[in-house]
């Protein structure tokens, strides 16, 4: 095995060695499952209870002062589809945004592709997910909505995907930026809770009455993503146009991200 | 065969940026805008430069020179963890790094499971750490503990079990920077008798020390850099003796000031004076010098012993010497404000050459108050003042008598 040692040069994304260290993305993400419910008291329950508390509250506040237009479906349910993806793309984007800080001490004695960091800091929140799409499912026995658990299944995949690309993108994107700078440690959370009433989570796409924010909206990539559960569960036809936009934008965001982050993590060990 | 790790021309440069005024208020901040002044200044700094040297595969080669001489940051280009300015590095073997043992280690993670994820960024495959876990917690000798959190270990638990994963490291190339400085004295023997058996084994090592007896223990070769650049490169008994020749020429330009872990009192780095009180930077053979230690206590302490050790080039301890061994030093019931203590140590006849004295203080349960163990150093040189015959070889100076009898 030869290999040379050369000052930054020109972009690479060199997957293969990505691949090479699959089992180190393994127990990064191992431990950050480990970690976060290490001395709770109710454990792994947290990740029941967090999406089920949240679409209570949303559900007394919200749907009963205003009339919300939540379709053929249960308000309850309505938001739960949100909140499932939106969850991901929060707690990943939160994750990744801090790892790279939260590692430094790693990153500066060893040498490994840097990516592997947001990565499996974005899997690790991959966890929650499975937990929550349980109680998901139980919520929709509840209201006797079950017989659309087979399309949901459907469509889960793609809108995941969907989904991890944009936190893998705007989270590798901001774990780089928060290395040098460091004011993002502050502006993540900020940004997560702006971005959150700029998704249709709580409200449908159709219900900003100007053209232009409609259009806003579907550029987010959060908007067709939970778009595609929402349909399934309310059983109408898929907003293509949604669906292509949210597609092209979260390759976008995957692709900027990544380059951005590519470019900078060399000089990680510098300034972390 | 071609060498294993070529290095031409490395250079890192760091640019520095310095804040013209200490303090700056928004007013100042505001006024700057307009008058279109700048706050900082940037510098450029040379940590490497124009490092040329290559590896043969087995070769043991160390690194020394003074603290920021840029032995850490050539290990961290060797490693892949911050890239060269300039220059290139051909390395045809894998290489681990240990630039510090128990990388990665997680307070809240189990013994167990930190064996596993430390294992893992080290390099180590996972049915690697598997088929090596029993001889790795054999080694630390912490079986008691394997499912007990990290955070309840001691330290020194800690560092055994670290040092346990990285010494069943298999790479062809190992990197390790000054991790045996650590550790009690036997932990440290069995750190170094893995070392050698690595570099035994016909891996190439590349080492990083303060100990200038591991040093020439261990590595046939040695590099000394000086300022980024390199000194010298020959054997390593030849550039031990030369660092520490430069070591006696820089004492005494910069006083050292050590502060206790606790802070609770200063110390000037140790230095040699003559009957008169005067400060000499060599010990000429034959003649009467004392070790000087210059303590400020911060808070009064009630007890306190100081202890040196003398060691020759190879790592092997002349002798020792305690404060508290000495039954005519009057054991003072309170130490504080400034104080000035000299150890006359009635050197025999060691042999002219150089000699690193480590020293320690330590309170009534023998804890040291400083950690000086690889920062900061003494060296003894005695001067050579008389030549005497061819012969005279080894730790001792002896001449012995001799006398025809029959």
């Amino acid at each position: 095995m030869e290999y040379e040692i050369k000052p930054a040069g020109r972009f690479s994304l060199n997957l293969s060695e990505l691949w090479e260290y699959r089992e180190l993305i393994f127990f990064f993400t191992w431990r950050d499952i480990k970690v976060k419910y290490k001395q709770t008291f109710f454990g792994a329950a947290w990740a029941v209870i967090q999406p089920l508390l949240l679409m209570v509250v949303f559900t007394v506040f919200f749907a009963r002062n205003f009339t919300i237009e939540s379709g053929n479906i249960p308000y309850p349910v309505f938001v739960f589809s949100g909140l499932l993806l939106w969850n991901v793309f929060a707690n990943g984007l939160s994750n990744a945004g801090n790892s790279m800080v939260a590692n430094a001490n790693i990153i500066k004695k060893i040498y490994f592709p840097r990516l592997i960091i947001p990565i499996s800091s974005i899997l690790s929140a991959m966890v929650d997910f499975l937990i929550s799409i349980i109680v998901y499912f139980c919520v929709l026995f509840f209201y006797g909505l079950q017989s659309t658990i087979p399309s949901i299944l459907l469509m889960l995949p793609l809108s995941l995907l969907i989904t991890l690309c944009t936190t893998l993108g705007a989270g590798s994107f901001l774990a780089a930026l928060n290395v040098k700078y460091r004011d993002f440690r502050y502006v993540i959370p900020f940004l997560i809770q702006v971005l959150m009433f700029m998704t249709p989570i709580i409200y449908p796409v159709s219900t900003p009455d100007m053209e232009w924010v409609r259009t806003l909206l579907l550029l987010n990539p959060m908007t067709g993503a939970i778009d595609l559960i929402r349909s399934a569960v309310m059983q109408v036809p898929v907003n293509q146009t949604a669906v292509a936009m949210a597609s092209v934008s979260s390759l976008l965001w995957l692709i900027i991200g990544i380059s951005y982050f590519r470019r900078t993590e060399y000089y990680f060990a510098d300034l972390a | 065969m071609k060498p294993i790790i070529e290095i031409s021309g490395i250079s890192k440069r760091f640019r520095i940026s310095h804040e013209l005024q200490p303090y700056l208020n928004i007013r100042d901040r505001v006024s700057q805008i307009f008058s279109g002044k700048k706050a900082t200044s940037t510098e450029e700094f040379w940590a490497l430069k124009d490092i040329t040297f290559s590896v043969e595969a087995g070769e043991s080669i160390g690194i020394i020179g003074k603290n920021g001489a840029g032995k850490s940051t050539l290990l961290k280009i060797l490693s892949k963890i911050t890239p060269p300015s300039s220059g290139k590095i051909i390395s045809r073997g894998r290489i681990a790094s240990l630039l510090e043992v128990g990388t990665g280690f997680h307070p809240e993670l189990t013994g167990r499971e930190n064996i596993f994820l430390n294992g893992s960024i080290l390099g180590m495959r996972k049915n690697e750490i598997q088929g090596k876990f029993d001889e790795i917690v054999d080694f630390s000798g912490v079986e008691k503990f394997l499912d007990t959190p990290l955070k309840h270990y001691s330290s020194g638990m800690q560092l055994r079990l670290a040092f346990a994963v990285a010494a069943f490291l298999e790479p062809e190339i190992l990197i390790i920077d000054e991790v045996l400085a650590v550790g009690d004295a036997e932990f440290q023997k069995k750190c170094m008798g893995k070392m050698d058996e690595v570099s035994k084994s016909g891996r190439t090592i590349l080492f990083v020390s303060h100990n200038m007896g591991a040093v020439s223990n261990l590595c046939s070769k040695a590099v000394l850099l000086r300022d980024g650049k390199i000194a010298m490169i020959d054997n390593s008994s030849k550039v031990v003796e030369q660092y520490l020749h430069d070591s006696v020429q820089m004492s005494g330009k910069r006083r050292k000031t050590i502060s206790a872990l606790d802070k609770s009192f200063t110390l000037q780095l140790p230095y040699w004076v003559n009957n008169a009180g005067e400060e000499i930077p060599s010990y000429s053979f034959g003649s009467d010098y004392k070790l000087r230690f210059d303590f400020e206590f911060h808070r009064e302490l009630t007890f306190l012993n100081i202890g040196i050790a003398v060691m020759n080039k190879d790592g092997s301890r002349i002798f020792t010497s305690h404060s508290v061994d000495d039954k005519s030093f009057q054991s003072f019931s309170t130490y504080n404000g400034k104080m000035t203590f000299d150890a006359h140590l009635n050197i025999p006849d060691l042999a002219p050459g150089y000699y690193q004295v480590l020293f320690g203080v330590a309170d009534e349960h023998t804890h040291d108050y400083v950690n000086a163990s690889s920062e900061v150093e003494v060296i003894l040189d005695i001067a050579e003042t008389h030549k005497i015959k061819d012969g005279a070889n080894g730790i001792l100076w002896h001449t012995g008598q001799w006398k025809k009898v029959g």
